[in-house]
């Protein structure tokens, strides 16, 4: 066992790991984060993704050990600080951009590293970055439309 | 996944001796090697972490007009820094989807030479060098066969050089349910002639189309390509599509990337 110390969401935090425990294990069963979610745990479908060092990974893809020292964001983390939802949440709500909510946060993290790489982006490049983000209920359109409106754009023509 | 130890060197040096020791494996971006160790399809002893060596990160272009890339690069810097090489920043760009791309590495991928990855199409079609910890090696002598090649046991992809081409395009038929190549093909134009790389398409991997070559040498357009075939025998075929299919798709991506590659 070795130790590993992480900064989680702005707080420090520490955690006994294997060389084999994957990030996701730390953050669901060690910290009890569990708003990270496990869809497939083989890489495809986007549901634990998370930010280490502000750069989108899947949790379920990265061993603990290559996150020590580093500073993760989880969607636990995307609120604003008086506890309302962020922009990009809030707009998942009015856009009806979620039903069962599974893949909600893996959406919100993508999303979220989208609009800070790409402020304005087309409908075609919200859907090439969410290559990687299944989801089973939505049909996808509502979650473009959300993401569209989260980035300050008109949507009344989006996802047709 | 079976136990393991973990270490993570922060130069070459230390790398190398690290993965001297029994069973030792390199861990690159873990974008394929954590699902084959879920799988229990691996099974390391210690697994030698290159993610934390800066010698081996970055890009540069060389006084010999290659673009220089270290091999724990991630495919995400390669989209954005690779701006020398646009057809090779195009690839990376559009190597799996955002999160594969800011963990996978060049040295990854080309360590791996799945038949249906990227890169080792752009290492054949720029006859790249790839630099280890030990040694140069030419393209055309890295790959051998499906997951093959000619790294030796504990051998590290610390640098690959691509010679930047005059023209160049790699046109990828994407797999959506992988987001693999379904078939890709990669064509440079150098002074000296054309190179073409064609991956998910052959039973051995990754490998040149001589008689593309010769034939867009002689005159770079589309239309030089036209009633060339490749034999379906020895194609890969599976429910995405059949070796005659993947045949006829090269010959598609292929005149596909010349337009691409000519404007
Ligand atoms: C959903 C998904 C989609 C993908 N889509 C594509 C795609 O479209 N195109 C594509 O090309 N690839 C694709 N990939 C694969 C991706 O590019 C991987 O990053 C790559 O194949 C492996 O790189 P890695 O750095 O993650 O290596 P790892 O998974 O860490 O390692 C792979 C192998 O290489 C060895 N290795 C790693 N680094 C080195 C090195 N520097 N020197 C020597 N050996 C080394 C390891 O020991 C291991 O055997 C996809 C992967 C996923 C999960
Ligand atoms: S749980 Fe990580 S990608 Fe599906
Ligand atoms: S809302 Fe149910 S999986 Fe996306």
């Amino acid at each position: 066992m070795a130790q590993i110390s992480i900064t989680i969401n702005g707080k420090s935090a520490s955690a006994e790991v294997e060389g084999r425990t994957l990030l996701s294990e730390v953050l669901r069963d060690g910290l009890r984060l569990t708003g990270t979610h496990i869809g497939c745990d083989t890489s495809q479908c986007g549901a634990c993704l998370v930010h280490v060092n502000g750069q989108l990974a899947k949790s379920c893809t990265m061993l603990a050990l290559e996150a020590d020292g580093a500073e993760v964001r989880t969607i636990e983390g995307m609120a604003n600080d008086d506890g309302s939802l962020g922009d990009i949440q809030q707009a998942f709500q009015d856009h009806h951009g979620l039903q069962c909510g599974f893949c909600t946060p893996g959406m919100i993290m993508a999303a979220t590293s989208l609009l800070r790489e790409n402020p304005k982006p087309t409908e075609a490049e919200v859907r090439a970055y969410l290559e990687g983000n299944m989801c089973r209920c939505t049909g996808y359109h509502n979650i473009i439309k959300a993401i569209m409106a989260a980035s300050g754009q008109d949507v009344t023509l989006a996802a047709h | 996944m079976y136990a393991f130890d973990f270490e993570r060197p922060s130069t070459i040096a230390d790398a190398a001796k690290a993965l001297a020791q029994d069973d030792a494996q390199a861990l690159g971006g873990g974008q394929t090697l954590i699902p084959t160790l879920k799988q229990r399809l691996a099974m390391p002893t210690v697994l030698v972490s290159l993610s934390s060596i800066p010698e081996m990160r970055g890009i540069c272009r060389s006084d010999a007009n290659a673009l220089c890339i270290g091999g724990a690069t991630p495919h995400a810097v390669v989209a954005r820094d690779g701006g020398a090489f646009p057809a090779l920043a195009d690839l990376a760009g559009h190597i799996g989807d955002p999160a594969v791309r800011t963990r996978g590495t060049v040295g990854g991928s080309l360590a791996n030479n799945d038949p249906a990855a990227c890169y080792p199409a752009a290492a054949l079609a720029t006859g790249a060098t790839i630099i280890t910890n030990t040694r140069q090696i030419a393209a055309d002598d890295f790959f051998d066969g499906m997951f093959g090649t000619a790294l030796e046991e504990g051998e590290i992809i610390t640098e690959v050089q691509f010679p930047i081409p005059q023209a160049a395009s790699y046109q990828k038929f994407n797999q959506p349910a992988s987001r693999f190549a379904l078939t890709g093909v990669m064509v440079c134009r150098y002074a000296s002639g054309v190179r073409v790389g064609v991956t998910g398409a052959s039973e051995d991997g990754v490998f040149r189309w001589a008689e593309a070559e010769a034939a867009l040498s002689n005159s770079f357009a589309a239309s030089a390509l036209d009633g060339l075939t490749l034999d379906a025998e020895g194609m890969l075929g599976d429910i995405h599509g059949a070796p005659q299919y993947r045949a006829h798709l090269v010959t598609v991506m292929a005149k596909r990337a010349v337009e691409e590659a000519a404007t």
